[in-house]
């Protein structure tokens, strides 16, 4: 799950990461009230756009005002409007609040990041002197620029690891301690609220001396939110696919795409070899759909009308193997969601595994206009070619 | 012979007076599996069918001399399992449960540095040897005795290479799901290095997909040591990037961890791929006639 930079921004401060002081706002009003806070003790103010996709800086959504009244301005011309940037797709994303920040005089610009290392099996702090540049350019680029850090779980992120990063980076010997607690306060935040990537990019070293995450990034582990209400509460579901969204509500895997071939599938690995074969007979898959080992009815059903109601499918493959769930069980709930949410698109349905045989025949029996297929192969074929009508 | 598991191994079920872990310990009980016990904290004392429930690993243990354990514990709790498994001086300690925090994880691998325990798992079906143990969730009819090993990340996808294998009447010496999180136990590579020493073992297959790099990690393995056939998947190639694909691990980060780096990997290492998830088990038929040998790589080509 991802958050707003505004929320990351709270969060860390909580853990005594320097952040610019700043106020979220989701009418102009609002944005003019803490632009006038800011000019109290500041002769810049910055308006940012919060929406999760990055790039915001280059596609006009992050303006530097002068006046309350200028930083008002900004607010309106973005409030309400959508962005494009590189990551948000030509469609791009409208913009529903913005945060109001105090401006700074940039002295440096650096990078520092946290993830878990698949590999390693810990958490890696990467930090760089290329800030305000995406990590994976320069991890592409000139990767011995990256410095990184492995963090024992059992002792956290030990200062001293801190100050070798913090000396790499070239930082001022007088501001050593600064971004010693900077990054430990990070790491802090980062295990406590079960993060699977923070990053600040870029990392400010101030005219005036200080060090402050100019900008923050965090996103969590879904495994992990169980524990964190606090954080769950931050979740902004028009950052999401309301297909999506909808499909969480039932505990499914769903990933929408851009395709006409909706897909059904229990199991992620079956899901993502069902697109691929979709994809190989020449058919392009609508969605990813993982309706679990143990899918219900009612997950069946909901699952059914999610595929229903994109536009843009031409045709629905079922793809189950029943292992443990048995094959006329999932026949019974296809025909039930068929039923209630009506085929109105070509229907083909493999099954195999456990029961496969009194599966077939109920959904032979059902009267449904069902294609029904033996081999993984044979589906698709059948579905791309349904598709195409 | 076999890897991992064989009609010796004696296992317990830690969480089987929950629903999952009783369901499926009479599954595994039917299949022939030795199970000798469960743990269920606070139930210790009780029976589930003619199985003894202990409170705690240890006392598991020492009184069934248990050598396995299968975990259907809640992802809250299952760390937690993991690690009084292997305080507890089981050999194998399988994971079933989904949806552990990856930070719980990296607790348990640091947990188990210096420690002789294997974790197979998290969030992945579990070990078979065909006719002999089954420690997991998978449906163990499709499965056959045989001399073919089977790794995989997923679980209804290997339902599937399996059942393609035993169809085509190519049974299996042991399938191994090691699990779809990015933080987990047992790897590509160790599953591939016991397959390769173990007699009855004549060919692999290894079924990968999207996220991280065990996939290349396992086809550099099998490029330097492993002599026997291998057939490799790897499930993602229409995936996009940055979208989670239903595991947790399944995810193309940063522009790494494609399918298609990974089916590069695989071919430069002599592994026989194919991209059709329905041809697996004659891709290693077709490869199996042609002679019991690994495709030969030139050394030149091998070369990154």
């Amino acid at each position: 799950m991802n958050i707003h930079e505004y929320q990351s921004k709270e969060i860390l401060a909580r853990y005594g990461v320097a952040v610019p002081k700043g106020r979220v706002a989701f009418i102009p009003d609002e944005a003019e009230d803490a632009a006038k806070d800011i000019f109290k003790s500041n002769s810049i103010c910055v308006v940012k756009a919060q929406i999760h996709a990055g790039g915001r800086g280059k596609a006009g959504g992050v303006k530097l005002a002068k006046s309350h009244e200028e930083a008002r301005q900004y607010a309106e011309a973005m409030l309400g409007k959508k962005l494009v940037t590189h990551q948000t797709g030509p469609a791009g994303k409208e913009v529903k609040k913005v945060l109001i920040e105090e401006g700074c005089q940039i002295a440096r610009e650096l990078y520092l990041g946290m993830v878990v290392d698949r590999a390693k099996q810990r958490v890696v702090v990467m930090a760089s002197q290329e800030g305000g540049v995406e990590i994976e350019e320069v991890a592409a680029k000139s990767p011995e620029k990256i410095l990184k850090e492995y963090v024992d779980p059992v002792v956290g992120l030990v200062p001293f690891q801190a100050r070798k990063l913090a000396f790499a980076l070239g930082i001022d010997k007088a501001l050593v301690n600064k971004a010693v607690k900077f990054m430990t306060g990070l790491y802090q935040a980062f295990v406590d609220t079960d993060a699977a990537m923070a990053e600040i990019n870029p990392l400010v070293i101030t005219k005036d001396g200080n060090i402050i995450a100019l900008d923050a990034k965090i996103g969590f582990d879904d495994n992990g939110l169980f524990r964190h209400k606090d954080i769950h509460e931050m979740r902004d579901l028009d950052e999401e696919d309301p297909k999506e969204v909808e499909a969480s509500r039932y505990s499914l895997n769903y990933v929408a795409l851009d395709g006409n071939i909706g897909c059904m599938v229990n199991g992620a690995g079956l899901a993502m070899s069902t697109m691929d074969i979709i994809k190989l007979y020449g058919g392009m898959p609508a969605n990813f759909l993982d309706v679990g080992g143990g899918a219900n009815k009612e997950q069946v059903t909901a699952a059914f009308k999610i595929l229903m109601s994109d536009p843009n499918v031409k045709a629905v493959l079922i793809n189950i193997f029943g292992g443990i769930m048995r094959c006329d069980i999932i026949a019974e709930g296809v025909i039930a969601a068929a039923k209630e949410v009506g085929i109105k698109v070509p229907l083909v349905v493999r099954l195999q595994g456990t029961n496969v045989d009194l599966g077939r025949k109920i959904l032979s029996e059902s009267g449904l206009n069902i294609i029904a297929a033996e081999k993984m192969s044979d589906a698709a074929e059948k579905v791309v070619k349904a598709a195409k009508g | 012979m076999s890897i991992l598991v064989n009609k010796n191994t004696k296992v317990i079920c830690q969480g089987i007076t929950g629903e999952q872990g009783t369901f499926h310990t009479r599954q595994m009980v039917q299949y022939g599996t030795k199970m000798v016990g469960g743990v269920t904290p606070g139930k210790g004392g009780s029976k589930v069918d003619a199985i003894p429930v202990f409170d705690t690993v240890d006392e598991a243990v020492k009184k069934t001399k248990a050598n396995a354990s299968v975990i259907y514990v809640p992802a809250a709790f299952a760390a937690d399992a993991i690690m009084e498994a292997v305080d507890g001086g089981i050999e194998l300690v399988v994971c079933i449960t989904e949806g552990i925090p990856v930070l719980d994880m990296v607790k348990v691998k640091r947990f188990m540095e210096g420690k002789k325990a294997r974790l197979v798992g998290p969030n992945c079906p579990g070990v078979i040897t065909p006719g002999e143990c089954k420690i997991g969730i998978m449906p163990g009819h499709i499965h056959k005795k045989g001399r073919i090993g089977v790794v995989s990340r997923s679980g209804t996808l290997t339902y599937e290479a399996v059942d393609q294998l035993t169809r085509i009447g190519l049974g299996q010496s042991t399938c191994v799901g090691i699990g779809g999180d990015p933080v987990n136990g047992t790897n590509f590579v160790d599953v591939l290095e016991l397959f390769e020493k173990d007699k009855n073992t004549d060919a692999m297959i290894m079924i990968g997909e999207i996220g991280g790099t065990a996939e290349e990690d396992a086809a550099e393995f099998v490029r330097k040591h492993v002599t026997k056939p291998v057939v490799g998947y790897i499930a993602g190639v229409t995936a996009p990037k940055g979208k989670r694909m239903g595991h947790a691990g399944a995810i193309i980060s940063g522009g790494k961890g494609t399918a298609e780096e990974k089916f590069e990997a695989m071919k430069r290492a002599g592994i026989k791929i194919t991209k059709n998830p329905a041809d697996i088990g004659v891709t290693l038929m077709e490869l199996l006639k042609k002679g019991k040998k690994k495709s030969p790589v030139k050394k030149k080509t091998r070369r990154r």
